[in-house]
C-alpha cells in the first residue's frame, strides 16, 4: 500500500504537516508569552513585596537562650548548677545527599562519638520538631576526646556542629533526685506545653520534680539576634539585640545536711523520710530511697542505662515520699485519739481494759493487742504510749466510720497535700460512699474496728503523714508543704521568701485535748513504758513520736509471728512519725523503712538521727548573737 | 580506508544553527551552575563532562542516517519496555523504583522511553496512510501508553507526562483528527479524579501544596514560596550573578537541579529568563523546521514531535518555579544538573541533525 502512495498523497501529507507545525509553533509561543507573563507578573509588579520578603531573608534571627536558673538549698548550697559542656548538632538540609546522605553521616560519626540506638531514635523523633534548616541536637555532653576527635575530622561532616552550651548538674546525685528531679531533651510533648517561641534555641527542659514544676521560672525568657548576613550567610553586623532574661534561682527550704543524714540513717533499706517546719510548712527534707543519679538523664540516657535503673531492686525511680502508698498502722493513733476528744466521744480520763483481746457485740473474731495479756486499764495517755490497740478498737466503735472519716479528713488523708512538685499520691482515707462507690460492698462493723488502728483500706504517703503531723503538732495549721522557700528572679539583688499559698485551720473544740494527744505521744518516747524510748537517749532536745507497723502479711490468727523469721519481702513496714522540741515544735517527721520490722527499731531511729542535725543547727542559729 | 566502517561515515553533517543555539543554552547553564552550587567548580566540570558526553552522542548519532534509526526503533523501543517492567521488579533506589542497575552504570530506563516513544510512533505510522485511521491510532496509542503506565508506576510523573506528550505530539503533527484531541483532551479532565485516587500520598500532597502554598510554609509549602520570592525578587534585570540572596543563602532547595530557573530568575532578572525562553523558542522553531524539510514521513513526524516535547520541559519547569503548576521532577532541559536527561535531550538532537543532513532538496 505504501509503494503505491500517490505524489499528491505525500504532497497532502507535506501541507498537513507544516499545517500543524505552525499550528503548534503559534500555541507554544502564546504559552511561553502566559509563562513570561507569570515572570513578568512576580519580577515587575511583585517585585517590591518579593524584593521585602528576600530582604528578611537576608536579615537571620537567632534566638539568644537564656540560662537556667540555679538552685540553692535552704542554706545556701548550690544544688543544681549549669556546667559548660559541648553537643553535637547537624542542620539536615545541609548534609549532602538527603536522607541517605544523613543515614551515611550518622553512620561516618559514630565512628567518633558513642551515638547509640537511643541519640538515633531522639535525634529523629526531635527532628520533627525542627524545619529542615534549623540545627537538631544529636547529642548532648560530648567527652573531650569526643569534641577533640570530631575537630579532626570536621571537614568530612558538612551540616553538623559543635556548639558550646551550658549543661545542667546536680552536685549532689541521687541525694535530691527525688526532689529536684532533672532536665532533659526537649521532645514534642514539651513543645506542645511551652511558649514554642521562647524555647526556639531551647534545647531541654525539666522532665520530673522541681525541674518540671518550676519550668517556667527557671527555664527565663529566650532573647533573640536580629543579624544582617552577605549573600554567603556570613554575619555582617548585628542590628537589634535583645539579651535573654535568665532564669529565676530559686531557694529550696530542703535542707541537704539533713537531708543528708536522714538519707544515711535509712542505710541500704528502701525507705522515705519526710520531715516539715510546722511554723511554716516548709519541707525540711524528702527523701526517697533508693535513687538514681539524674545527671545521666541530662544529657539523655541510654537505654542500656535505663534498662538497668528500671530493673535495679528496690524500683529507683518510684518516688516513695511522694506518691509511695503504705498501711499508717498505729501511727494513725494520735489522730483517731484527738477525734474521740474532740467529739465529745472520749474525755483525756476515759478508761478501756486492755486483756488481750477485743470482741464486736455479735461476732466471734477477737481482734488482738501486741501484747497477749493486755495492758490493763489505760487512758488516752498510756494508750498511745503502749500502742494500746483495744482502747482505739472500743474508740473506732464508738466514733463510727462516718464520723472518723471526715474528722480525719480535715488532716489531709485521703486527698492531695498540694505540694509544689508534681506527682504525689492522695492516698486512701475509707469511708462507707467510698466502699459502696468502689468496692460495690456494704461497710462492716470489723472494718471500723481496725481502720481505728491505720489497717484496713487506710493508704498514706510519708508526704501525707508528715504533713499531718505538722498541722497536730502546731495548733491545727493544715499547710500545702512547700519546697520553694524564696526566689531570685535576675536583676533582683536579694531573694525573696516564698510563703506557702494555702493555709487550713483545722477547727478546735479544746487546746486540751489536742495537748492530751501531744502528751501521749511525749510518753511514746519519754514514759517508762513508751514503745520508742530509745529515741530518748542522750538527747538534746524532748521529742514526741509514734511508732508503727505496715501489715505486708496477714500472720495466721494467734501467731504473732517473730518477725526475724519472717522473709525479709514479707516483713512489715517500720513507721515512726515525730516531732521536737515537744514544747515549741520545730520539726515533724514521718519515716517509713520498707520491711523493716518494727517501728521502734528499724524507723525511730532515723527520725532521731535526722532531728538531730535539724534541731542542733536551729539551736546553734539562735545562740549566735 | 573506510571500507570496513558503515558506508554513511563520511564528513560530518550538522545543523550550525542548532548547534549553535544548543551551546548558548548549556554555556549559560554552566554558568548558572556556578553560582547555584555555592561556586562549587567540581560540580560545574562534572555537568560540563556530561554535556561533552552528550554533545559526542548527539555528533555520533548525527552521522546515522534516518533509515539506520529506524531500522533500530522496535528494538530500542522492545528493549526499554523490557527494562521497564525488569526495573519494575528488581529497581534498586529507596522508594521509587526508577533506577535499573547495570553494574558498569546506573541508569534510568524511563528517560530512554522519552526517545523511544516518539521513535517508535513516526516508525510506525511512516508507513501508514495519514492522517492515520482509527485503528493506527489505536496501535500508536497502544505504543505510548504502555511506558507511560510503567514510568508512572514507578512511580514519576513527571517523565511519565513527558513520554506520554512526545507520543502524542507525534499523533498530533501526523493529522490526527482535532475531533480526537479534543476528545482525549476531555478524557484526560474527566479522567482528573480518577487520577487523584490512584496518586501516592506524596504526590497529592504537592498537588495540595500547589493549590495553596501557605498553608504549610515551612513543610512542603516552603519550596514554592521560596522560589517565588526568588523569582520575584530578582526584578527586571536581575541581581547579578553570584549575587542571589535566596539562592546563596541556601533558602531555594533543589537550587541546582529542579529549581535552577528560580536562581537564574532572581540573579539575571526578567531580561535572562526572556532571553533565555527566546533561545528555547528558537531551538524548538529550528527543529520543527527541520521536520518540514525532512525527507520521509517518519523523520518529519520524529523531529516534529521532538522539538514540541522540549517545550513541555520547559513549560512545565517554568510553571514549577513560579508556582503555577504543580512540583513536579521535570529539569529544564540542558540547564538542570544532572547528567542523564541532558545525554538523553542531546541524542534526540543528534537525530534532528542526523535528519537534517538528509533533507530533501540535498544530494548525497
Amino acid at each position: 500500500m505504501i509503494r503505491f502512495k500517490g505524489h499528491r498523497a505525500i504532497k497532502d501529507e507535506q501541507r498537513l504537516f507544516e499545517n500543524r507545525a505552525w499550528v503548534g509553533f503559534v500555541v507554544i509561543a502564546l504559552c511561553i508569552l502566559a509563562l513570561l507573563g507569570r515572570y513578568v507578573w512576580l519580577q515587575i509588579f511583585a517585585f517590591d513585596s518579593f524584593s521585602t520578603r528576600s530582604q528578611n531573608n537576608s536579615v537571620a534571627v537567632t534566638p539568644v537562650v537564656p540560662n537556667r536558673g540555679i538552685i540553692y538549698d535552704r542554706r545556701g548550697r548550690v544544688i543544681a548548677e549549669n556546667l559548660p559542656a559541648y553537643r553535637l548538632e547537624i542542620v539536615p538540609e545541609k548534609v549532602p545527599g538527603k536522607q541517605q546522605g544523613l543515614e551515611v553521616l550518622l553512620d561516618e560519626l559514630s565512628s567518633l562519638i558513642v551515638l547509640d540506638e537511643h541519640d538515633l531514635a531522639a535525634f529523629h523523633k526531635s527532628r520533627r520538631n525542627y524545619r529542615v534548616f534549623d540545627s537538631v541536637p544529636l547529642k548532648f555532653n560530648l567527652s573531650e576526646q569526643e569534641v577533640a576527635r570530631f575537630s579532626v575530622d570536621r571537614h568530612r561532616f558538612h551540616g553538623v556542629d559543635v556548639v558550646p552550651y551550658l549543661s545542667r548538674h546536680y552536685p549532689y546525685g541521687e541525694l535530691l533526685t527525688h526532689v529536684l528531679g532533672y532536665t532533659g531533651r526537649l521532645d514534642a510533648d514539651d513543645i506542645s506545653r511551652v511558649d514554642e517561641g521562647n524555647y526556639r534555641g531551647t534545647r531541654t527542659i525539666g522532665k520530673i520534680g522541681i525541674e518540671k514544676f518550676q519550668e517556667k521560672a527557671l527555664h527565663g525568657t529566650s532573647g533573640f539576634e536580629r543579624v544582617e548576613t552577605n549573600v554567603r550567610g556570613r554575619v555582617l553586623q548585628v542590628l537589634e539585640r535583645q539579651d535573654a532574661v535568665p532564669g529565676t534561682d530559686l531557694v529550696l527550704s530542703i535542707d541537704v545536711a539533713v537531708q543528708q543524714a536522714a538519707w544515711d540513717a535509712l542505710g541500704d533499706r528502701p525507705g522515705s523520710v519526710v520531715a516539715i517546719d510546722p511554723v511554716d510548712g516548709s519541707v525540711i527534707a524528702l527523701v526517697s530511697k533508693p535513687g538514681y543519679d539524674p545527671n545521666a538523664f541530662v544529657g539523655g540516657i541510654s537505654q542500656k542505662a535505663y534498662s538497668e535503673i528500671l530493673s535495679a531492686p528496690g524500683r529507683p525511680l518510684f518516688n516513695r515520699a511522694l506518691n509511695g502508698g503504705y498501711e499508717p498502722g498505729s501511727t494513725l493513733k494520735p489522730f483517731v485519739g484527738l477525734a474521740g476528744l474532740e467529739l465529745g466521744v472520749v474525755t483525756p480520763e476515759t478508761r478501756v481494759f486492755s486483756n488481750g483481746k477485743f470482741y464486736i457485740e455479735g461476732y466471734d473474731r477477737p481482734y488482738r493487742d501486741w501484747k497477749d495479756m493486755g495492758h490493763g486499764w489505760v487512758d488516752i495517755r498510756s494508750a498511745l504510749e503502749q500502742s494500746v490497740n483495744t482502747y482505739f478498737y472500743q474508740l473506732s466503735m464508738d466514733l463510727g466510720i462516718d464520723r472518723m472519716h471526715d474528722y480525719l479528713a480535715q488532716f489531709g488523708f485521703g486527698s492531695a497535700t498540694g505540694i509544689d512538685v508534681p506527682g504525689e499520691g492522695k492516698g486512701l482515707l475509707p469511708s462507707r460512699e467510698w466502699k459502696r462507690a468502689t468496692l460495690n460492698e456494704p461497710w462492716y462493723p470489723g472494718e471500723t474496728v481496725i481502720a481505728g488502728i491505720g489497717q484496713g483500706f487506710n493508704v498514706v504517703t510519708p508526704l501525707q503523714l508528715a504533713t499531718a503531723v505538722a498541722a497536730l503538732v502546731n495548733g491545727g495549721t493544715l499547710f500545702s508543704p512547700r519546697l520553694l522557700y524564696a526566689s531570685k528572679p535576675a536583676g533582683v539583688e536579694r531573694a525573696k521568701r516564698i510563703r506557702a499559698p494555702s493555709e487550713l485551720q483545722i477547727p478546735i473544740r479544746d487546746p486540751q485535748n489536742w495537748q492530751t494527744i501531744l502528751d501521749g505521744m511525749d510518753l511514746v518516747v519519754n514514759g517508762s513504758r513508751g514503745t520508742a524510748r530509745k529515741v530518748a537517749v542522750d538527747a538534746h532536745f524532748r521529742t514526741g513520736g509514734k511508732t508503727g507497723t505496715a501489715q505486708v502479711y496477714q500472720l495466721a490468727a494467734g501467731n504473732k509471728g517473730n518477725q526475724d523469721e519472717v522473709a525479709e519481702h514479707l516483713r512489715d513496714h517500720a513507721w515512726f512519725i515525730a516531732f521536737a522540741p515537744v514544747d515549741a515544735p520545730r520539726i515533724a517527721i514521718a519515716v517509713v523503712v520498707e520491711h523493716g520490722g518494727g517501728g521502734s527499731t528499724a524507723a525511730a531511729p532515723v527520725a532521731r538521727a535526722t532531728l538531730d542535725v535539724w534541731l542542733d543547727q536551729e539551736l546553734e542559729r539562735e545562740l549566735r548573737p | 580506508m573506510k571500507r570496513w566502517l558503515p558506508v554513511w561515515v563520511g564528513a560530518p553533517r550538522l545543523d550550525w544553527v542548532l548547534l549553535i543555539l544548543l551551546l548558548l543554552i548549556m554555556g549559560f547553564g554552566l554558568t548558572a551552575l556556578y553560582s547555584a552550587s555555592g561556586q562549587d567548580m567540581a560540580m560545574v566540570n562534572r555537568q560540563a563532562m556530561r554535556l561533552g558526553f552528550g554533545l559526542v552522542m548527539m555528533l555520533i548519532i548525527s552521522q546515522a542516517p534516518p533509515r539506520v534509526l529506524r531500522a533500530w526503533t522496535p528494538w530500542l523501543y522492545g528493549l526499554g519496555v523490557a527494562m521497564l517492567f525488569a526495573t519494575l521488579v528488581l529497581g534498586v533506589g529507596r522508594n521509587t523504583q526508577r533506577w535499573l542497575d547495570l553494574g558498569v552504570l546506573r541508569f534510568q530506563p524511563s528517560e530512554l522511553m522519552k526517545l523511544a516513544v516518539p521513535m517508535m510512533v513516526a516508525w510506525y505510522l511512516h508507513s501508514r496512510v495519514l492522517p492515520p485511521s482509527l485503528k493506527s491510532t489505536a496501535v500508536a496509542f497502544g505504543i505510548l501508553l504502555v511506558p507511560t503506565l510503567l514510568i508512572y508506576r514507578q512511580p514519576d510523573l513527571g517523565t511519565a507526562l513527558l513520554v506520554a506528550a512526545s507520543g502524542m505530539f507525534t499523533l498530533y503533527l501526523a493529522g490526527l483528527h482535532w475531533r480526537v484531541l479534543f476528545g482525549f483532551a476531555g478524557l484526560a479532565t474527566a479522567a482528573a479524579p480518577v487520577l487523584w485516587l490512584v496518586m501516592k500520598e506524596y504526590q497529592r500532597d504537592r498537588v495540595r501544596t500547589f493549590l495553596n502554598p501557605e498553608a504549610d510554609p515551612l513543610g512542603h509549602g516552603w519550596n514554592i514560596i521560596q522560589s517565588k520570592i526568588a523569582v520575584g525578587s530578582g526584578g527586571l534585570s536581575g541581581k547579578g550573578w553570584l549575587n542571589g540572596t535566596q539562592s546563596n543563602l541556601e533558602f531555594i532547595p533543589e537550587r541546582h537541579t529542579d529549581f535552577i530557573l528560580a536562581v537564574i530568575s532572581e540573579e539575571f532578572g526578567l531580561i535572562g529568563v526572556s532571553l533565555l525562553m527566546l533561545t528555547y523558542l528558537l531551538v524548538i522553531g529550528r527543529g520543527l523546521y527541520i521536520a518540514s524539510i525532512a525527507r520521509d514521513t517518519g523523520s518529519r513526524l520524529l523531529a516534529g514531535a521532538l522539538s514540541l516535547t522540549l517545550f513541555v520541559y520547559v513549560l512545565v519547569n517554568g510553571g514549577m518555579v513560579s508556582g503555577v503548576l504543580p512540583v513536579v521532577g521535570v529539569p529544564l532541559p540542558l540547564i538542570s544538573y544532572g547528567g542523564t536527561s541532558a545525554v538523553t535531550l542531546l541524542a534526540g538532537f543528534g537525530m534532528m541533525m542526523s535528519i537534517y543532513g538528509h533533507r530533501k532538496f540535498i544530494s548525497q
